[in-house]
Parts: C-alpha cells; sequence; structure tokens
C-alpha cells in the first residue's frame, strides 16, 4: 500500500499509477541528477532507451558521456566499469538479460566482488550491475534465466530484488548509493506491474539487506522475494479459504540477509515454505531453509519446505507455465505444513 | 609526425649497436598484406564479372533468394498471428543467408546464429523445424547430425569456437570438413569472436567466419561498435585473411565463401568474410526501429535489394522472363502456404517433456519433481495426460524422448 509521499523539500506529491519500469528509470534519472559521478553504460542504453525502455531519456537529458551505448561485449561493460569506478565514477551497468550477463562473470567474480577485500579497503567498488531476470513473459531461450544463487555465492556481491513499484524505486536508489557493488535484479515480468506511486522521491531510501512483511499471518510464514512475491500473497489470499492465515516476507535483499525480519516471522508462525523461481536443487532457497531451521528450530512445527522451479534449464515458453512455481503449487505445500498430522 | 614506414624511424648514432638481434618468434610470422581485405566490397554484378557468371549459379540463387525473402515475410506474418514468438527477420541479408547454405558439401557443418533461420532452411531444414525455437515449444527444433546445423544459437559469438572446435576435430581425425560460423556485426564485439579467431589461425583450422554486417546492432550502428576501417580487416592481426564483400550481391557473396571454404578445405586455413548488407526489418518484431534510424535509410537501401540486384542481370543476360520469373515466384507461395498451414496447427506438447534429456540417466531429485508435474497434469484433465503410470520417480522413467 502506497500512499501520497512528503518529498525531502516537504511537499506532498501526489500518487498516481507508475510501472516499475517508470519507477526504475526515475530512480536512474534522480541519482544521475543527484550526482555527477553516476554513469550508466551497457547495450542500447542510449538512443534506443534499453530494450526494456528503463533509460529511456538518460542520454537526452544527461548526454552520451553518462549514459553510454557500449559496444557488444559484456566483459568489456563490466571491466570498464571497474577501472571507472576505481577513478572515482559510480557506474550504473545494464546487462541486457538474464543469461546474457554471464559473458561477465569473470570480471563479476574475480574481480568486482573481491576489489574492497583484496586491497584491504583501499579501493572499494560501487558499481550497480541492473540484470532484468526469471520468466513468465514468453522468453525464447536464455531470456528467463534466474542467476541468483550464483551471485549470492560470491562474497563480496550484495544481491537485491524489488518486488513493487516503491522497492524498484528506494532498493535501485540505495544500490546506487552503496559503497559497495550490487547486483540489482529486476524481475522482468512485473516491469509493467502498476502501483500508486508518487513520481517525487521518497524521502527515505530503504537500506539494503532489509526484508519487509508484505502480509501478517500467523499461521505459516511464506519466504519469497522478487517475481514470486505476488504468487504468494495470491496464495496466501487464497489459503484463507482453508483458514490458513499466511504471513508473506519479501526479502528484497538476498545478500545481506535479514535473519532478524525473517526469524521473528518463522518463529511467531511456526512453519515457514520458501518461495522463488530459481532452481531448487542448490538453489537460494536451500541457504534460505538452512538458515530459518539452525535458529528456529524448536519454534518451527514443520521442516522449512521449498516451492521451486524444476532442476532443469529454464523451459521453452510454451511449457514454461509447468516449470514456474504457482499458487496451486504453494497451496499444495502449505498444506503438507500439518507435519503432525501427515506423520 | 608520424611516417608510414619504419625505416623512418630517427636513430641516435651507436644506438643500433644496442638493439638486439629479435629471436625468430618475435618477427612477424606472416606478411599482413596478403591477408588485408580490398578496401571496397567484392562486387560481380553490374560488373564485366556478372556476364562471366554461371547462368545456373544465377538463377539457383534468384530461385532462393525469391523464396528465401517469401519465408521471411511468412514468418513475420506469423509473428503478428501470434504463431511465433518472436521472429528476427533476414529481409534483405537474403543473399548471405542462401549463399552460407550454398556452398557447403553435405559433410560440412553451419553454424547458425539466431536471425540465420533461412541459412538452415536453404540448407534443408524443415521450416518447421528451424522455427521451434522462435515458436517456443522447444530450444532446438532438429537433430543437429541429421542436416549439420548446430543449434541455432542466441548468446552472441559463442557459437564461433564451437564452430572452431568442430573443424579442427574433424581435421584431427583426417575428415574433409569445413564449418562455416555467422555471426552479426555486434558480435564480432564479444570476447567469444576475437577468441575464436585467435585459435582458428593458430590451429589452422578449416572454418570460415562470415559477419554479416547489417548496419546495426539492435540500435547501435557500427560506428559505436568497432573503430576498425572495416570488420574484415580484423582478420588481419589474428593472421588470416580478411575478405569485404557486397552482401546484396548474392553471385559475390557466393564466389567469396565458395573460395574461403575451398582455402580451408585445401589446408589453407580460415578466413574472415564481412558482408556489407542491411537489415530492412526491425531488430525483431518486437523492435521500435524508428527510435534509432530514419526511413530514408532504409529507402536508399531499398534500391540495392538483392533480389532487385539479380534480377536486373538475369533480364539483361535473357536468363530470366516472365513466365520463369512466374515460375519462382508460384513455388515461393506454395512453400509459403504450406508453412503458413503448418505453422497453423497447435503443437502438441507433454510437458512431462521438461524432465528428459536433462541428464542421460535423471537423477532421483528429477523424478520426484516429474512424479509432483504428472500428479498436476492428471488433476488438471485426468485423460488427458496419456501417461502409462509405470516407473515413477526412478531414473530415466518412462517419458522417452524429449522430441
Ligand atoms: C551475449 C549476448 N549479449 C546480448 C544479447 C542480446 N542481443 C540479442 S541480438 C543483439 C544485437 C546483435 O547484433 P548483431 O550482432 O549485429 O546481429 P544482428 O542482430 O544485427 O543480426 C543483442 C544485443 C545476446 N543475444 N547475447
Amino acid at each position: 500500500m502506497t500512499t501520497a509521499m512528503t518529498t525531502a523539500a516537504g511537499t506532498a506529491a501526489p500518487a498516481k499509477p507508475a510501472t516499475m519500469a517508470q519507477a526504475l528509470r526515475r530512480a536512474l534519472r534522480d541519482a544521475m541528477a543527484d550526482d555527477p559521478a553516476v554513469h550508466v553504460l551497457g547495450e542500447d542504453v542510449g538512443t534506443l532507451g534499453g530494450v526494456f525502455r528503463i533509460t529511456d531519456g538518460l542520454a537526452a537529458e544527461f548526454g552520451d558521456d553518462r549514459c553510454t551505448d557500449t559496444p557488444l561485449a559484456e566483459a568489456g561493460i563490466l571491466g570498464a566499469a571497474v577501472g571507472m569506478a576505481m577513478y572515482g565514477l559510480r557506474p550504473v551497468v545494464e546487462m541486457q538479460f538474464d543469461a546474457f550477463a554471464y559473458p561477465a562473470f569473470e570480471q563479476l567474480f574475480s574481480h568486482v566482488a573481491r576489489m574492497r577485500n583484496r586491497t584491504r579497503g583501499a579501493m572499494p567498488l560501487p558499481i550497480t550491475v541492473r540484470v532484468p531476470y526469471g520468466g513468465g513473459i514468453g522468453g525464447v531461450e536464455h531470456h528467463s534465466d534466474s542467476s541468483e544463487a550464483y551471485y549470492m555465492a560470491t562474497p563480496g556481491l550484495q544481491v537485491v530484488t524489488p518486488a513493487t513499484v516503491d522497492d524498484a524505486y528506494g532498493l535501485l536508489r540505495a544500490a546506487i548509493a552503496s559503497d559497495d557493488p550490487v547486483v540489482f535484479l529486476e524481475p522482468k515480468r512485473l516491469y509493467w506491474s502498476k502501483a500508486d506511486w508518487s513520481p517525487d522521491a521518497p524521502a527515505a531510501v530503504a537500506p539494503l539487506g532489509r526484508a519487509a512483511v508484505r502480509r501478517r499471518g500467523s499461521s505459516a510464514t511464506l519466504i519469497t522475494y522478487g517475481p514470486s512475491v505476488p504468487v504468494c500473497l495470491e496464495a496466501a489470499e487464497a489459503a484463507t479459504a482453508e483458514g490458513w492465515d499466511l504471513e508473506v516476507v519479501d526479502l528484497r535483499s538476498l545478500v545481506p540477509f535479514d535473519d532478524e525480519t525473517v526469524c521473528a516471522s518463522v518463529r511467531r508462525t511456526g512453519r515457514a515454505v520458501v518461495v522463488h523461481e530459481a532452481t531448487g536443487f542448490g538453489g537460494p532457497g536451500g541457504e534460505i531453509a538452512a538458515r530459518v531451521t539452525e535458529r528456529c528450530f524448536h519454534h518451527l512445527e514443520a521442516p522449512v519446505l521449498r516451492v521451486t522451479g524444476f532442476d532443469i534449464p529454464y523451459p521453452p515458453p510454451m511449457l514454461e507455465r509447468h516449470h514456474l512455481p504457482g499458487v496451486d503449487r504453494v497451496l499444495d505445500a502449505v498444506a503438507r505444513l500439518q507435519w503432525e498430522a501427515a506423520n | 609526425m608520424r611516417k608510414s614506414s619504419s625505416t623512418t624511424v630517427q636513430e641516435l648514432p651507436g644506438s643500433a649497436a644496442y638493439r638486439p638481434t629479435p629471436p625468430p618468434a618475435w618477427r612477424p610470422r606472416t606478411d599482413p598484406a596478403p591477408l588485408l581485405p580490398d578496401p571496397e566490397p567484392f562486387r560481380v554484378l553490374g560488373t564485366a564479372a556478372a556476364a562471366a557468371a554461371d547462368p545456373e549459379l544465377l538463377l539457383t540463387l534468384y530461385t532462393q533468394l525469391v523464396r528465401g525473402r517469401r519465408y521471411n515475410t511468412q514468418a513475420t506474418a506469423l509473428t503478428k498471428q501470434g504463431r511465433l514468438a518472436v521472429y528476427p527477420s533476414s529481409t534483405g541479408q537474403e543473399a548471405c543467408e542462401v549463399a552460407a547454405a550454398l556452398v557447403l558439401r553435405e559433410q560440412d557443418w553451419l553454424f547458425p546464429s539466431y536471425r540465420d533461420t533461412l541459412a538452415a532452411v536453404a540448407r534443408g531444414l524443415d521450416p518447421v523445424q528451424a522455427l521451434t525455437l522462435l515458436r517456443g515449444d522447444w530450444h532446438t527444433g532438429y537433430d543437429p547430425y541429421e542436416h549439420r546445423i548446430a543449434p541455432l544459437c542466441t548468446p552472441l559469438a559463442t557459437q564461433l569456437p564451437h564452430a572452431v572446435g568442430l573443424a579442427h576435430a574433424a581435421r584431427l581425425k583426417g575428415d574433409d570438413v569445413v564449418a562455416l560460423a555467422l555471426v552479426g556485426d555486434g558480435g564480432t564485439s564479444e570476447g567469444d569472436f576475437h577468441e575464436a579467431l585467435n585459435f582458428a589461425a593458430v590451429w589452422r583450422a578449416p572454418v570460415v567466419f562470415l559477419v554479416q554486417n547489417n548496419g546495426f546492432a539492435i540500435s547501435v550502428p557500427l560506428a559505436k561498435q568497432t573503430a576498425a576501417p572495416s570488420l574484415a580487416h580484423k582478420a588481419v592481426g589474428y593472421g588470416m585473411p580478411g575478405r569485404l564483400v557486397d552482401g546484396n550481391d548474392a553471385p559475390a557473396v557466393h564466389q567469396v565463401l565458395s573460395e574461403a571454404v575451398e582455402r580451408a578445405r585445401s589446408g589453407g586455413g580460415p578466413t574472415l568474410v564481412e558482408a556489407v548488407t542491411y537489415r530492412m526489418d526491425a531488430h525483431t518484431n518486437a523492435d521500435d526501429a524508428t527510435r534509432y534510424r530514419g526511413d530514408a535509410d532504409v529507402e536508399t537501401w531499398r534500391e540495392h535489394d538483392p533480389i532487385l540486384l539479380l534480377e536486373r542481370e538475369l533480364t539483361a543476360r535473357g536468363l530470366l522472363d516472365d513466365g520463369h520469373r512466374r515460375t519462382v515466384a508460384d513455388g515461393a507461395e506454395e512453400m509459403a502456404a504450406l508453412l503458413r498451414e503448418r505453422m497453423n496447427a497447435d503443437p502438441v506438447l507433454d510437458p512431462m517433456d521438461l524432465f528428459a534429456e536433462v541428464y542421460a540417466e535423471r537423477t532421483g531429485q528429477l523424478g520426484e519433481q516429474a512424479d509432483l508435474l504428472r500428479a498436476e497434469l492428471a488433476a488438471e484433465a485426468p485423460e488427458a495426460t496419456g501417461d502409462p503410470g509405470a516407473g515413477a520417480g526412478g531414473p530415466r522413467g518412462d517419458e522417452g524422448d524429449a522430441r
């Protein structure tokens, strides 16, 4: 629920329907306006405004040097961003699609993630890597991957993913302001989701690393993030018919991980299901379930369950609905939380 | 004040005595001059060479171009009807696509990108199988070994090292195989492009790289992609010949590629061919080309339409009359009608195929997930799953092959 925000200047800004894409664009624009060190670079980010139009108008407003169409080479883009950051800029890199970020992994893992550590803090890299990710948009091969586990497994990277229009703005501002590198995962099937949102900057930019409770409930906690948040909210509504009162926690940030909010919720409800569309085996849910179990074991009435994509390469669009965890699969898991009865 | 010749380097008196004689490995091993492309793209049409061109080849090229154009317009229409998820059209680039298919022998391999459905079809692949990726029913709709066509490749330039490796392996086995790999102008900026060219040259692999320079990588024009004099010039740095050809001149593309293929086959090593052409349609049906280019540019290129250019030559030489033209057009129309009809049927898909061919032996975890999906499908439509219900969960259950 978003209401009219009060801007830093103190004037009330009316909330109007806005898409997540618009909020992201606005965040980039405001960050560039506030800080001349912020530079946007990537494939097609200039004249075209990005294939999802997130950078639309930035080159016109700030010039080609601030919003730069690069040659088509992800390793080059991120590698150049490393050098730019070394020299005091704050590069915001756009990777066109999840699976096209892979050529840049060498730079990301070998340099971006560990530069602060290897230089004993002398050379932090304030780089934001924006990656549209996830499925559900009918994309052909290589356009629907959920790669968050790779990023999460790399120390030195922060991994952030918004699920609401508000957070798209606030978290991207926070990511760009962060002095450490952030992999900013944009759930592309929520790009066109709408909410009433103030076009003026919210006064407070959310700190990274805090989860948000999206729905209060008492009988179990759904722990989720990004594109699966709306799925879980819908499941929670549907579950009321079965007498389940579900709490929905939106992680927003996978690294750093908000143990406090998650565990406070699970301790109250005693049951938890982790929901995401990335594959399950070796996926983010395993880490989350382990943490919850380690910290909340004595409060748990049932094992922490996972509802995830299947452990297969992302399927072609005509079959993706069978792969993506939907409301029914979440509800089935919730039903399985009646552990005592089942065993 | 730089002069072009190295003899102009001013040496201090006596300094030469301190310069070590470079060991042999330091000296350039190849004279770059023969590797350099001509400054102008090679042309046949409109030159004296056209008169000497084999009429049969010209007519074959013509027929294939017309069919190729019709294929492109038909596939584009299928996107509007929602029959294809996406189609990256090669309208305007048909001469490159068709020539790439025609210069290869049966034992050779083609390594196409997502834009090169037409090259695959011109090589003999069933058009519906070629469109599977773009329709969205499977990632690769054909057995690559059947026609020796690697899967249509979406990540840019990543197919190029594969082509090098395959060609190298074939040569190690003593087979007479050439690999022809297609890539766009944008793809030449990727690291994989550079690594592939370097490997190919060092190994003298029987590979031909064809860059279809169609002016844009989505919205980014060539001038923002490279500062090289031409993309063909890039070859020299790796030690292979670079060839520049008019990509809208079908006999010219055919000739340059044939020479490169034969050179590779005879042990002469790789060649980089840049075909200068133009993408007449938007990047894909999802792209708005008016954001980054004007109609005037597109109109200019219409005058260099590959079909128009060849038709002019054929007509002038009396090789093509209205009757023949109609026969060719009718053939293309028939092909399009058949394609339309076949694509209008919904593909019959078995969701259980999701678990087939992930591994040679299905893992236990996948077996469990297959059980879950099977139960869901049974709940959706009890009769429709066609599931014999056997072998629940075990490795390599009852679903058989993915295709
Ligand atoms: C590694 C990688 N990065 C980005 C993309 C997204 N993408 C698809 S096509 C394209 C432009 C390619 O241009 P070019 O190589 O000139 O080929 P063309 O599409 O013009 O045939 C881009 C950036 C991709 N497919 N792969």
